[in-house]
C-alpha cells in the first residue's frame, strides 16, 4: 500500500498539470466567485421623482444615496417617463415623492412615498426592498424626532454575521464545491489512466489486493487536497474576512472526513469509466451539481420540495457546509457537530467499500 | 537456433490445462485447450491475433475465470486460488507495464513494492534487475527516455524482481529492432537454464523456433503441440515445394486447385505447396507453365513452422467446413 502510494506521489509531483489543478484551481475559484457570487446589491439605478421638493423631501433622497446602495441615474418632476426607463433598464428603481409630503412632515401628519421596483429579478428585488424599508424607516424617524413612537417595536439583532455579509455564508460553501469537484476528478482520472496505459493489467498480476491499491492512491491525493483545503480556507480569512472562530483542529478533521468521502467517489466512478474522458464527465456532473444545487450552499435545504430535501441527505458537501459554518462562524465543538461528521464517516465507509466491490468485480 | 527439448520425464509439471474454456458470449475465445508445460521449459504459443493465446495467459495468470475445463500454475488452482498464483507468477503483458513517467529505479522500487521485497533481499534484487536491464549508469532516467530494447529488458526485470517459479511474456518483443530481440531471447534462455520456466507468447516464427516445444493456437483450439523439430518432421521428406513462377499472387489459386496439392500459400513472391506425393513437382510445373505464369521453378525445400502453421490452420478450416 505504501509503495502505491510513493509511486503515486512520484508521478503526481512530475504531472504538472494535475498538481496545478489540484492547487492552483481552488484558488483561482474561490477569487473568481468569492467576488461574483455575492447576494449582497450595490449601485442600484435609481431615479428620483420628487414633486414635493422641499427639505424633508431631500432629506429622504440624501439618505437614499448616502446608503451607498442607490447611485441617482434620474431626477424627474413627474413619474410618467419611468415606464421606459424601466423598460430599458435604465433604472431599476424608482423613489416617487408625492407633491404633498413636505406638508404631510410639517404637519407631522402620517404620509407614504411610492417605491417603485423592477421585480424581473426577484432576488435583487427582495434585496433592495429590505435597504429602502430601513432607510426610510430611519429617515422617517429621524424627521418626526421623537413624535414617532409606536407601541411595540422589533428591533432585529443579527449574530455570527451581524452585517449579513453574503460572503460569510457563501464562502464554506465554496470551498467545500471546490475541494468536492477537485478531489473527485483527479481520483477518478488517476484510476482510469492507469486502464489506459495498460498499467491496471500487470497490477492486477501482482499480490496487491484491490483495497490496498484503492487506498494507496487515494492517499497522496488526500495529501495534496487537504493543503489546496488549508489554502483556501486561509484566502477566505484574508481575503472575505470570514472569521475562522473555531478551533484548526476540528476544522481539519471534519475537512478530511470530507476529502475521503470525495476521493472515495471518484474511486467509485473510476471503476465505471474506461477512459479519462468518461471519467472527467462523471465526475464533473455527480460532483457538480449535486454540490452547487443540493448542498445548502446556495439553496436553503429547508425550503427544497420534499422529494430533493430526502436526496439531499446522500450529498456529503450538506454535512461538509454545515459543520463548517458551525465551526468557521460560530466556533462550535464536535457537541454540536457530531451527526454531521458522522454522516460524512458513513459516506466515506460506504463509498470505499463500493469502490473495492466494483474494482474486485471489474477486474 | 537452440530448440532442444527438455529432459521431460524428471522436470516436473509446472503448468497444466485440461479442456480449458473461456467464452464471452456466443464467443468462445478458448476452446478445450490441454497441455502441461515442465519445469524450466521455454513453452511457445504461436498463433495470430485472436486466436486465443492472451486470453489462455489470462485465465493461467488468474485474471480471468475459466468457463470451464481446469488449470494450475505453481501447484494452485487458477479458479480458486489466484491469489497464491500472484506471488510465484511474473507477468510481461502485451501494453507496456512500465510507468514512462518515472525513472528506472522508481519502477524498480515500485514493483518489489507490490511483490512485497523489503530490506536486504530488496537491495539485492535492485541490484541483479539493473544489472539484467544493463541499466546501472542509468538509473536516474525516465523510462520514456529509454530506448525500446532496454524498456523491455527492464519490464522483464520488473516481473522477475520476486523471483518467481513461471513467468509469462505476452508478445515481449513488438516493436524492437532485431539485435534487442535477439538479446531479449538470449536472457529467455539463461532463465531456463536457472530453471525458471518460461511460457511466451508469439507470432513470431523466428521465435518459435527457439522454444523447447510449441502450441500451434488458432481460432480458440490448439491444433498441435510439438517441439519444432518435432512439429516439422511430420511432414514426409521431400512433400514441401517451393514454387518460382511469374505473377505468383495470381498462380497462387490456379496452384490450389491442382490435383495432389493439399494447400498452398504466398511466401513473399514465391509459392509453398504441401503434395501428397514428391512426384507431384513435374506435374505442377508443367500446369503451372500451361497456364502462363512461365518461367516456372518447382523445387522440393526443407519445411518451415510457418508451413507447418498453415498446414494445420488449412486441415483445421477444412474439418470445420464438413
Amino acid at each position: 500500500m505504501l509503495a502505491v502510494a510513493a509511486k503515486e506521489l512520484l508521478q503526481l509531483r512530475r504531472d504538472r498539470r494535475t498538481m496545478l489543478a489540484l492547487l492552483a484551481m481552488p484558488v483561482v475559484l474561490l477569487l473568481i466567485y468569492g467576488f461574483a457570487l455575492s447576494f449582497d446589491v450595490r449601485d442600484i439605478r435609481l431615479a428620483v421623482v420628487d414633486q414635493s421638493r422641499t427639505r424633508a423631501s431631500r432629506e429622504v433622497i440624501e439618505a437614499f444615496l448616502t446608503s451607498g446602495y442607490f447611485v441617482r441615474v434620474a431626477d424627474l418632476d413627474e413619474p410618467r417617463p419611468l415606464n421606459e426607463m424601466f423598460d430599458r433598464g435604465i433604472a431599476q428603481a424608482a423613489l416617487v415623492i408625492p407633491a404633498s409630503f413636505g406638508a404631510d412632515v410639517a404637519g407631522r401628519r402620517p404620509t407614504a412615498l411610492q417605491f417603485v421596483l423592477d421585480g424581473s429579478d426577484s432576488q435583487t428585488a427582495n434585496t433592495v426592498l429590505g435597504y429602502a424599508r430601513q432607510i426610510v424607516n430611519a429617515t422617517g424617524a429621524g424627521l418626526f424626532a421623537v413624535e414617532l413612537r409606536p407601541p411595540v417595536v422589533a428591533r432585529p439583532l443579527v449574530w455570527y454575521n451581524p452585517d449579513l455579509d453574503s460572503s460569510l455564508f457563501l464562502v464554506p460553501g465554496l470551498v467545500a464545491f471546490i475541494l468536492m469537484v477537485s478531489s473527485v476528478i483527479a481520483t477518478a482520472l488517476a484510476v482510469v489512466r492507469e486502464k489506459e496505459r495498460g498499467t491496471m493489467e500487470s497490477l492486477r498480476a501482482t499480490p496487491l489486493v484491490a483495497l490496498e491499491l484503492l487506498v494507496g492512491k487515494t492517499l497522496p491525493y488526500l495529501l495534496v487536497a487537504s493543503v489546496a483545503a488549508a489554502g483556501s480556507l486561509t484566502l477566505a480569512w484574508g481575503l472575505f474576512d470570514v472569521p475562522i472562530r473555531g478551533s484548526i483542529v476540528w476544522l481539519a478533521l471534519i475537512t478530511v472526513l470530507f476529502l475521503a468521502g470525495g476521493l472515495g467517489w471518484g474511486m467509485f466512478l473510476s471503476s465505471l469509466a474506461d477512459t479519462q474522458q468518461v471519467a472527467f464527465q462523471l465526475g464533473l456532473l455527480s460532483s457538480m451539481l449535486p454540490t452547487l444545487l443540493l448542498s445548502g450552499f446556495i439553496f436553503p435545504i429547508s425550503s427544497m420540495p420534499r422529494a430533493l430535501q430526502l436526496i439531499s441527505h446522500i450529498v456529503p458537501a450538506r454535512y461538509f457546509i454545515s459543520a463548517l459554518r458551525e465551526i468557521v462562524l460560530k466556533g462550535v465543538g464536535p457537541e454540536v457537530w457530531w451527526n454531521d461528521a458522522l454522516a460524512l464517516v458513513a459516506f466515506g465507509a460506504v463509498v470505499l467499500v463500493l469502490a473495492t466491490v466494483r474494482t474486485v468485480r471489474s477486474l | 537456433m537452440s530448440a532442444t527439448a527438455p529432459a521431460a520425464a524428471a522436470a516436473p509439471t509446472v503448468v497444466s490445462a485440461r479442456a480449458l474454456t473461456r467464452s464471452f458470449g456466443d464467443f468462445i475465445a478458448v476452446d478445450r485447450v490441454s497441455f502441461e508445460v515442465a519445469r524450466g521449459e521455454v513453452f511457445g504459443f504461436l498463433g495470430s491475433n485472436g486466436a486465443g493465446k492472451t486470453t489462455t495467459i489470462r485465465i493461467l495468470c488468474g485474471l480471468l475465470a475459466p468457463t470451464s475445463g481446469s488449470a494450475s500454475v505453481a501447484g494452485y488452482d487458477v479458479a480458486t486460488e489466484a491469489a497464491h498464483i500472484k506471488t510465484r507468477i511474473g507477468y510481461m503483458s502485451q501494453r507496456f507495464s512500465l510507468y514512462s513517467d518515472l525513472t528506472v529505479d522508481e519502477n524498480l522500487r515500485f514493483w518489489a513494492g507490490a511483490y512485497r521485497l523489503w530490506g536486504r533481499v530488496l537491495e539485492g534484487r535492485l541490484r541483479w534487475a539493473r544489472e539484467v536491464a544493463e541499466l546501472e549508469r542509468r538509473r536516474r532516467t525516465l523510462v520514456r527516455e529509454l530506448p525500446g530494447g532496454y524498456r523491455q529488458r527492464l519490464a522483464l526485470a520488473c516481473c522477475l524482481l520476486h523471483q518467481p517459479p513461471v513467468v509469462f511474456l505476452d508478445e515481449p518483443t513488438g516493436g524492437v529492432d532485431p539485435e534487442a530481440r535477439r538479446r531479449f531471447w538470449d536472457l529467455i534462455d539463461e532463465l531456463s537454464a536457472e530453471g525458471t520456466t518460461v511460457f511466451v507468447t508469439t507470432h513470431s516464427m523466428d521465435e518459435a523456433e527457439r522454444c523447447h516445444r510449441v502450441a500451434l493456437m488458432h481460432a480458440g483450439r490448439l491444433l498441435a503441440l510439438d517441439t519444432p523439430r518435432g512439429l516439422k518432421a511430420d511432414f514426409a521428406a521431400g512433400t514441401v515445394l517451393e514454387v518460382g513462377c511469374a505473377l505468383a499472387a495470381r498462380a497462387l489459386p490456379r496452384l490450389e486447385e491442382l490435383p495432389g496439392v493439399v494447400n498452398a500459400a504466398l511466401f513473399g513472391d514465391r509459392l509453398h505447396a504441401v503434395v501428397d506425393d514428391p512426384a507431384r513437382g513435374r506435374a505442377i510445373a508443367a500446369a503451372l507453365d500451361e497456364a502462363g505464369f512461365a518461367p516456372v521453378t518447382v523445387t522440393p525445400i526443407a519445411p518451415s513452422l510457418e508451413d507447418v502453421f498453415i498446414r494445420a490452420i488449412h486441415a483445421a478450416s477444412r474439418e470445420g467446413a464438413t
